[in-house]
């Protein structure tokens, strides 16, 4: 990106002015390296979104921000319902509430070593993962509807997980409001066969160790120590979601062409809040929540029947699940006043400071947990919200490293079995399907998720707590 | 099974974009949905041993696109099938195809990642300069 279009407000925060159309100025968190490697198509969607009815005080783009379909990918914007203030289909995206959960083991690097083959093998046959994989459950049309209003909530009483999971969980394990009879019934067969997979592309499982440790007491209280194993699962709605994200922005480019409004780009197809669309949109986004919700609370239970079997030790405790792709009601100050809005977190992820009312008591005083995916070889983060964050980007941070190098180019520099062998000899087991999706997923093709991470946490968009690096990766 | 010239996939950040070419508008739509399928598998191992009928409308041709493109999205995820050979007509609003394709042979297709749907992004469907048409988009995976 061409620094000489963009006003420097720090180190980290860079300023896009209100020009042609725009309702707000646009945002970028990032340094010169990263902002410098941006593409430019970050610049044109991050300022399109300025330019939506009814965004609040900015449009902002994420340290990882990378060119995505409408919004950026990483991109947060807010609107206001009562201010003609739209939602977004292509805001939050296909995979609705795509997220990672991270579950803390009680193991010991030394004592997961020891098995750590007997590990990777079990997991891989216990979670499904890839392309065509289907997942042991079958849900009737009355259960499919009871999921999709309980979430993990409704995991729980299915007898997946631990009553104390439900409050790691956003939203409690439910989002309320969910309305399953406006997810179509399309929808709802495509997730027939998919509840509890893990899906293919970035999605994966993975146990980790903690590597290292920024923040003594937030790593603490969220029971992270140097040399403990942990498990994270990144995936999201699946089927249901990517449809239900089909269907509805189809009919909101309808709706905006209809309605008059301006779209600079076919894919930011939206409808005002306060319309029938928007309204039923809401309701089916939610479900969608719910879907992912579920599917990560069944996964972390086979996980955890897995870790039972071999370490008897072990009891797998939920540190959080928090989601990245997005669309919710939130109350944040702005003008000078409490308002409520309706924030789209677009490859972002929720990054609530100390003291947040809706944190759990154990997490409170730290702020919330946010956590940051790797690619197999690489690392990923645990961060925390802080206190600037609100005033920053509506307590929004990062949510991975982003990709430096397009499937199609990764295909031609890698071979998978070259990239799983390259892995073993650094003590990383990859367990996958796929040698093609291996290839496409190789590290290289993505940016230096520190680089990321180190931004988030100097721009005070959340601070570093922990370092996790790979022992085991399921790679859908 | 269409020529090399007939289709090609093209980079996006995070995803891939599927382009079909051809002499017809109904030759670039299929064109486009075997690129589709060479974004997730090898489409000259997809045998074509079975149909699946695709209707659809749309009120203009860039919607059309990707409502085919999102039919096969949906019938490759809930049949757990790849396609190899299509054929489109198109009337008006209205598209009627056929998709032949078999199940999903992991060992024989080597499947990469699955496609979540087909979006609007670098949405193209145009007859280019010496008439030929061109179908695109950029499919999220």
């Amino acid at each position: 990106m061409d620094l000489a279009k963009l006003n420097r407000v720090s180190d980290f925060e860079w300023r896009i002015a209100p020009v042609a159309g725009m309702h707000v100025p646009a945002v970028i968190y990032a340094d010169e390296s990263l902002i410098g490697d941006m593409d430019d198509k970050v610049y044109e969607q991050v300022t399109n979104v300025a330019r939506l009815p009814g965004i609040v005080k900015a449009s902002y783009a994420m340290p990882d921000a990378h060119w995505g379909y409408g919004f950026p990918i990483g991109g947060v914007a807010a609107f206001d319902p009562e201010r003609g203030g739209v939602i977004s289909a292509g805001g939050v995206g296909f995979d609705i509430s795509c997220g990672v959960r991270t579950m803390l083991t009680g193991l010991t690097r030394m004592e997961v070593e020891a098995r750590k083959v007997e590990l990777a093998d079990a997991l891989f046959a216990k979670v499904p993962a890839g392309v065509g994989s289907t997942g042991r459950i079958r849900l009737d049309p009355e259960e499919m509807d009871a999921m999709l209003a309980g979430g993990a909530h409704w995991a729980l009483n299915e007898g997946y997980g631990e009553p104390a999971d439900l409050e790691r969980i956003e939203e409690g394990g439910t989002m309320q409001g969910a309305q399953p009879e406006l997810v179509s019934s399309k929808a709802k067969r495509r997730q027939r066969d998919e509840m509890g997979t893990l899906g293919s592309g970035n999605h994966y499982l993975e146990v980790q160790e903690v590597a290292a440790v920024y923040d003594a007491d937030a790593a603490a209280g969220f029971g992270l120590k140097r040399g403990d194993v942990v498990v994270s699962i990144h995936c999201g709605s699946r089927g249901l979601g990517h449809q239900i994200g089909t269907e509805y922005l189809r009919d909101m480019a309808i709706v905006a062409e209809c309605e008059g409004i301006y779209l600079p780009d076919r894919e930011l197809a939206c409808a005002p809040i306060n319309s029938p669309v928007g309204q039923r949109y809401l309701g089916a986004m939610r479900a969608g929540i719910n879907c992912a919700l579920a599917n990560r609370q069944i996964i972390g239970h086979l996980t955890r029947e897995v870790f039972a079997a071999l370490f008897p030790r072990a009891h797998l405790e939920l540190l959080f699940d928090v989601s990245h792709n997005t669309c919710k009601l939130e109350r944040h100050g702005i003008d000078g006043e409490s308002r409520d809005v309706y924030i789209h977190r677009k490859g972002a992820t929720r990054a609530f400071g100390p003291g947040h009312p809706d944190l759990p008591d154990a997490l409170r005083p730290f702020g919330q947990p946010v956590l940051i995916g790797g690619s197999m070889g690489t690392s990923s983060y645990v961060l925390a919200g802080t206190a600037a964050s609100e005033a920053r980007a509506f307590s929004s941070a990062c949510h991975g490293a982003g990709r430096r190098m397009s499937r199609h180019q990764a295909l031609k520099t890698w071979r998978g079995r070259q990239v799983v062998d390259d892995l073993a000899d650094q003590g990383i087991l990859i367990r996958s399907r796929s040698g093609r999706g291996v290839a496409e997923e190789a590290p290289g093709a993505y940016k230096d998720v520190a680089a990321v991470v180190d931004v988030s946490d100097a721009a005070g968009l959340a601070r570093k707590v922990a370092q996790l690096v790979p022992l085991v990766c399921i790679k859908g | 099974m269409p020529g090399s010239g007939d289709w090609e996939l093209f980079p996006h950040g995070a995803d891939v974009g599927v382009r079909g070419h051809g002499v017809t508008k109904e030759a670039a739509f299929a064109n486009a949905a075997y690129a589709m399928t060479a974004a997730l598998a090898e489409p000259d191992q997809v045998r074509p041993l079975r149909a699946v009928e695709i209707v659809c409308a749309a009120p203009d041709d860039e919607l059309l696109l990707v409502d085919w493109l999102n039919a096969l999205i949906y019938e490759m995820a809930t049949r757990k099938m790849l396609f190899s050979r299509f054929t489109v007509r198109i009337e008006g609003e209205k598209l009627a195809g056929e998709a032949w394709g078999e199940p999903i042979d992991i060992a024989r297709h080597k499947p990469g990642v699955e496609i979540k749907g087909a979006t609007y992004t670098a949405l193209r469907v145009a007859q280019e300069a010496g008439g030929r048409w061109l179908a695109q988009c950029i499919v999220d995976v």
